[in-house]
C-alpha cells in the first residue's frame, strides 16, 4: 500500500566513505563495482527503516454532503465529480459504473450508493505501485522532481527531506532551480529547516545539469542516503525549457540510476493537469505524483483519469506550508474524503 | 484526445448545412458540443450552466432561423456572449487622486503574484511612474529575497524592512510602505502578499487587514490560468474576504485554455485587467476578451490572425482572386501567389496555430515544412508561363525538364500538379459558394465562427472596406466539409 519502501545498506555510511575517493567523479567501473547494483544485493544486507506514520488530517474534504442520490437520476453525482475536476468523460464512465453496480446488487437507499462510489473509486484509485521506491539497494537513492511555476517543488522537498532526516537519513539536495530569483535561498532554507546538506550553483544562471551532476557527486562522497534535486518550474509546452529536463536527466542517470521522479501537480489545477502529466513523462519518465494543496478547497479529481490513463500513481500529498504538512496518497482516504463518511 | 471544439462542432454541423434551419435539437446537440468544450476549458460548472441557458434562449429566438447559416450562427452566439461576461473593453488601472496609487495584490499559493508584482513595476516604471514595491509575504521562504532580486532586475526599490520566512507582521510592513511612500513621494505602491487559501479564515483577514491599512485603488486578484472547477469558490472567497477590484490572468504562455477567467469574471463581475505570459519582466500585456473567448472555445485567435493577414493581404489581389474564382480561371500563377501571401502573412507555423480548426491538424502542423513551399516555389518557377497557365501541356518531357530546372525529381513536379489541381477544383467550389477555406490556406483550417455573408447577387463590390475581412467574406469562410479534410495544397497533409 501506500508509504515508503525504505530499505538501507546495513553499514552503508562506512562503506560509502572508504569506498569512494573525492576525485572520482565520473568513472563509471568504479562506481559499479563499488555501488552495488539491486539484484546482487541480498534482503539480508538491507535494512528496512521504519519511519514514522502519517495520515493526513487536513486533506480531502468530502463533497458529496450536499446532494442526494437516486439511482434514477445521477446527473446530480455527475455534476459533483466535474466540480472536482474528474473530466466530463471520466464524470461520465463512473456515473455509469456506479448505475450498473446499483442495479446488479439492488441497491436504493442513498447510503448504500455512496458506499459503491466509494468503493468504485477505492478499487480505481488503489495501485501496488503507489509507494515510493527507495529500496533497490543502489545509493544514494535519486530523486528528481518537476513540475509547473508554483506547483509546490520546493516545498514538496523540504517537507519529504525532513520525514526522511528524521527516519534517520542522511539526505542531499541540489538546488538546480538556477532561473527563479531567491529558488536558491528558498531550498536553503528547506535544507537548513530539514537537516540536509545542499548542493547551490557556484554561479546565478548556471547550467542546471552541472548543478545536478554536482549533487550526485556529492552526495556520493559524503554518503548520503538519499539525494533530491529540486529543479525550475517550467510550463510544458515550452520545449527549449522540456529539453532542459531531460538533459539533466541523462547527466544524472550517467552516474546513478533515478529512483523517482516526481511530477508535482497543484490540485487546483484542472484539465491542463492532463497535458502537464503526459509532457513531462515524455522527457523525464515520471514515476509519481505528489498532488500538493490539498488542504485548501480543490479536490484534485484529474488525477483519476492520470491514473486510469498514463498509469502514473499518485504517490504524496501536500496538505499545507509547514514541514509536516504531507502524507502517503491513501486510494480509500481519499475516495472517503471525496463522498463522505458512510 | 477528443480532438477540440471547432473539429467536434465542424461533425455536428455536417447535414445541418444542408438543411439550413435548426431544430431545438439541433440547437441542443450543439450546445451540448460547446457545454463539453467549455468544461473541458476549466469553466465552472455552474458558469456553464447558466451560460448556456442563456446562448440556448437566444439561439432559439428569431436571429438565428433567420440566419443564412444557422449552425455558425449559434458558435457565434456563443463567442458574443463569452466575450460580454469577459468584460468587453479592457480596462486600466485606476490612479490615486493624490499620490501614491496603492495597488494590493492578492491570491492563492503560487499562483505567480511575487513576479507579477515586478512586471507591473516595470510597466509603471516605463510610463514615467516612481513606484515602490512592498514585501508583505512574510510567509513563503525567501519571497522578501525574491522580491528584492525582483526589484533590483526591474529598478524599482523595495521596501523590506522583515527578512519574513514566517517572522514579522506583514499589516504593520504595509502600513509602514504607505508613510515611507509618502514621505519619498512615490507615485506608485505595490503590495505584494503572501499567497493564501480561500478556507483559510486567519490569513483571509490577514488580507484584510492589510487592505484596511493601506487603502489601495486597486485590489488586484491573481490566478493561474491553470486553475480547475474551484476557481469559483477561491474567487467568492477572495471577493468577500478582502474584495477585489479587478483580476490578472497568469501563466497564459501555457497551454491551458484558461475557462477559470470566465467563471472568476463571471462569479466576482470585476473586470481582467492583465494577462501575465511569461518569466520575464516584459512579459505582461493588458487582457483582450475577444481573444480569451476564442482561446477557452478553442478556435484559434481570430483577431491575431485577421490583423496579420491585414498587414499583408493585397486589396486588389484580393478582388482579382475573387473574380478568377468566379470565372473558373485559377492557375498555377495564382497558385505560387497564394503561397507567397501565405509566407507574407508569417510563418506559416504560427499561423497554423492561430488558425481555428488547428486542433485537428496538430499532428500535421508538426510535419508540415516550410521547406516544402520552397520547392513548390522552385518548381513553379520553372515551369514556362504558358505552362502555368495552361499545366494542361505539362506532358513527361516538360515535366523532366521542370525537374532538372528546379533541381527536384518528376515525382516532385507530378505531386505538385496535382495538389493544385485539387485546389483548383476546390476554388470552384468556393466560387460557387459551398467553400472549404481562405484562399492561399491549407484546407481545413476555415472554420471561423463568423456567420456567412450574405452573397447579393450581381454585386460585384464585397461589401466589407477591410481587405483581409472582404477576402474572408468572399472566400465564405466556413467550417471545412467532412472529406475534405486534408490540405488542398498537400502542406505536411
Ligand atoms: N496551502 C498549501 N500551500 C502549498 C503547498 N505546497 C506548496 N505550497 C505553497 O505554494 C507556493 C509555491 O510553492 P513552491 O514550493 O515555491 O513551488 P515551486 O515553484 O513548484 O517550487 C508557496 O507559497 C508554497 O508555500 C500545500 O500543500 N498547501
Ligand atoms: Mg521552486
Amino acid at each position: 500500500m501506500a508509504g515508503l519502501k525504505f530499505w538501507r545498506k546495513k553499514d552503508q555510511a562506512a562503506d560509502q566513505a572508504v569506498a569512494v575517493e573525492p576525485e572520482v567523479i565520473e568513472s563509471k567501473e568504479v562506481l559499479e563495482t563499488q555501488i552495488p547494483v539491486a539484484d546482487v544485493i541480498t534482503p539480508q544486507e538491507l535494512v528496512k527503516v521504519e519511519l514514522p506514520k502519517r495520515n493526513l488530517s487536513k486533506g480531502f474534504k468530502a463533497v458529496f454532503s450536499r446532494i442526494k442520490f437516486d439511482v434514477e437520476n445521477l446527473e446530480e453525482l455527475e455534476d459533483v465529480l466535474i466540480q472536482a475536476d474528474f473530466g466530463v468523460t471520466a464524470s461520465e464512465t463512473i456515473v455509469s459504473e456506479v448505475k450498473a453496480m446499483a442495479k446488479k446488487s439492488g441497491a436504493k437507499t442513498e447510503s448504500e450508493l455512496k458506499g459503491i462510489l466509494t468503493e468504485l473509486l477505492t478499487q480505481k484509485l488503489s495501485r501496488t505501485d503507489a509507494s515510493l521506491n527507495l529500496d533497490s539497494g543502489t545509493q544514494p537513492y535519486v530523486i528528481l522532481v518537476v513540475g509547473v511555476n508554483g506547483a509546490g517543488k520546493t516545498t514538496t522537498i523540504g517537507k519529504l527531506a525532513n520525514y526522511l532526516v528524521e527516519g534517520g537519513a542522511k539526505v542531499t539536495l541540489g538546488a538546480a532551480d538556477t532561473f527563479r530569483a531567491a529558488a536558491v535561498e528558498q531550498l536553503e532554507t528547506w535544507a537548513s529547516r530539514s537537516g540536509s546538506e545542499i548542493v547551490k550553483p557556484v554561479s546565478e544562471g548556471q547550467d542546471p545539469a552541472a548543478v545536478a551532476y554536482e549533487t550526485v557527486e556529492r552526495a556520493i562522497a559524503n554518503g548520503s542516503d538519499v539525494l533530491i534535486i529540486d529543479t525550475a518550474g517550467r510550463l510544458q509546452n515550452k520545449q527549449g525549457l522540456m529539453d532542459e529536463l531531460g538533459k539533466i536527466r541523462r547527466v544524472i542517470e550517467k552516474q546513478l540510476p533515478i529512483s523517482e521522479v516526481l511530477l508535482v501537480l497543484d490540485s487546483t489545477t484542472g484539465q491542463n493537469a492532463m497535458t502537464q502529466a503526459k509532457a513531462f513523462t515524455e522527457v523525464a519518465s515520471v514515476t509519481g505524483i505528489a498532488l500538493t494543496k490539498l488542504d485548501g478547497s480543490a479536490k484534485g479529481g484529474i488525477v483519476y483519469a492520470i491514473q486510469d490513463q498514463l498509469n502514473i500513481p499518485v504517490k504524496l500529498v501536500g496538505v499545507g506550508e509547514g514541514i509536516n504538512d504531507f502524507g502517503f496518497f491513501d486510494a480509500k482516504e481519499f475516495a472517503i474524503g471525496l463522498v463522505g463518511e458512510n | 484526445m477528443f480532438g477540440n471544439l471547432s473539429d467536434r462542432l465542424v461533425e455536428t454541423f455536417k447535414g445541418l448545412r444542408a438543411k439550413g434551419k435548426l431544430s431545438a435539437a439541433d440547437i441542443d446537440a450543439t450546445l451540448r458540443e460547446i457545454r463539453k468544450a467549455l468544461l473541458d476549458a476549466d469553466v465552472a460548472l455552474e458558469v456553464v450552466k447558466t451560460f448556456i441557458a442563456a446562448v440556448r434562449e437566444r439561439a432559439l429566438g428569431d436571429e438565428v432561423s433567420k440566419a443564412l447559416n444557422p449552425a455558425q450562427q449559434v458558435v457565434q452566439i456563443v463567442q458574443e456572449e463569452l466575450i460580454v461576461i469577459l468584460g468587453g473593453e479592457a480596462r486600466r488601472i485606476q490612479f490615486a487622486k493624490n499620490p501614491p496609487t496603492v495597488i494590493m495584490l492578492a491570491g492563492l499559493q503560487g499562483s505567480g503574484k511575487t513576479t507579477l508584482a515586478g512586471k507591473l513595476a516595470k510597466w509603471l516604471k516605463d510610463q514615467g511612474q516612481t513606484p515602490l514595491l512592498v514585501a508583505c509575504d512574510l510567509q513563503r521562504p525567501n519571497a522578501v529575497n525574491q522580491l528584492q532580486v525582483i526589484g533590483e532586475r526591474v529598478g524599482v526599490p523595495v521596501f523590506a524592512p522583515e527578512v519574513g520566512n514566517g517572522k514579522g507582521n506583514p499589516v504593520s510592513v504595509a502600513k509602514d510602505s504607505i508613510k515611507h511612500a509618502k514621505q519619498k513621494q512615490y507615485s506608485v505602491v505595490i503590495v505584494d502578499t503572501a499567497g493564501r487559501l480561500g478556507v483559510d479564515e486567519e490569513l483571509m483577514k490577514q488580507a484584510n487587514d492589510i487592505r484596511k491599512a493601506t487603502d489601495p485603488d486597486e485590489v488586484l486578484f491573481v490566478i493561474d490560468s491553470m486553475i480547475g472547477q474551484d476557481a469559483v469558490n477561491v474567487a467568492k472567497a477572495f471577493e468577500d474576504g478582502v474584495g477585489i477590484t479587478g483580476v490578472v490572468l497568469t501563466k497564459l504562455d501555457g497551454d491551458a485554455r484558461g475557462g477559470a477567467a470566465l467563471s472568476v469574471a463571471q462569479v466576482t463581475g470585476k473586470p481582467i485587467l492583465f494577462s501575465s505570459t511569461g518569466e520575464g519582466m516584459d512579459a505582461f500585456e493588458p487582457f483582450y476578451p475577444d481573444r480569451m473567448a476564442s482561446r477557452i472555445l478553442d478556435m484559434g485567435d481570430i483577431l491575431t490572425l485577421i490583423e496579420q493577414a491585414q498587414k499583408s493581404f493585397d486589396e486588389q489581389e484580393a478582388l482579382v482572386m475573387a473574380e478568377k474564382m468566379a470565372k473558373d480561371a485559377f492557375t498555377l500563377e495564382d497558385f505560387l501567389d497564394q503561397m507567397q501571401q501565405l509566407r507574407k502573412m508569417g510563418s506559416l507555423k504560427s499561423m497554423l496555430s492561430m488558425m481555428p480548426g488547428a486542433g485537428k491538424l496538430k499532428g500535421q502542423l508538426d510535419n508540415i515544412d516550410e521547406k516544402e513551399i520552397d520547392h513548390t516555389e522552385a518548381i513553379i518557377r520553372a515551369m514556362t508561363p504558358k505552362e502555368r497557365r495552361d499545366p494542361k501541356i505539362l506532358n513527361g518531357s516538360r515535366r523532366l525538364r521542370i525537374a532538372k530546372g528546379s533541381g527536384m525529381t518528376v515525382t516532385d513536379v507530378n505531386s505538385v500538379v496535382n495538389r493544385f489541381e485539387q485546389a483548383a477544383k476546390m476554388m470552384k467550389v468556393m466560387a460557387k459558394g459551398g467553400n472549404p477555406g481562405i484562399p492561399g490556406m491549407p484546407q481545413g483550417m476555415g472554420a471561423m465562427p463568423r456567420p456567412q455573408v450574405k452573397k447579393d447577387k450581381g454585386k460585384k463590390k464585397a461589401k466589407s472596406g477591410n481587405p483581409a475581412k472582404r477576402a474572408a467574406e468572399i472566400s465564405g469562410i466556413e467550417p471545412p466539409k467532412q472529406g475534405n479534410s486534408g490540405s488542398a495544397f498537400g502542406l505536411g497533409g
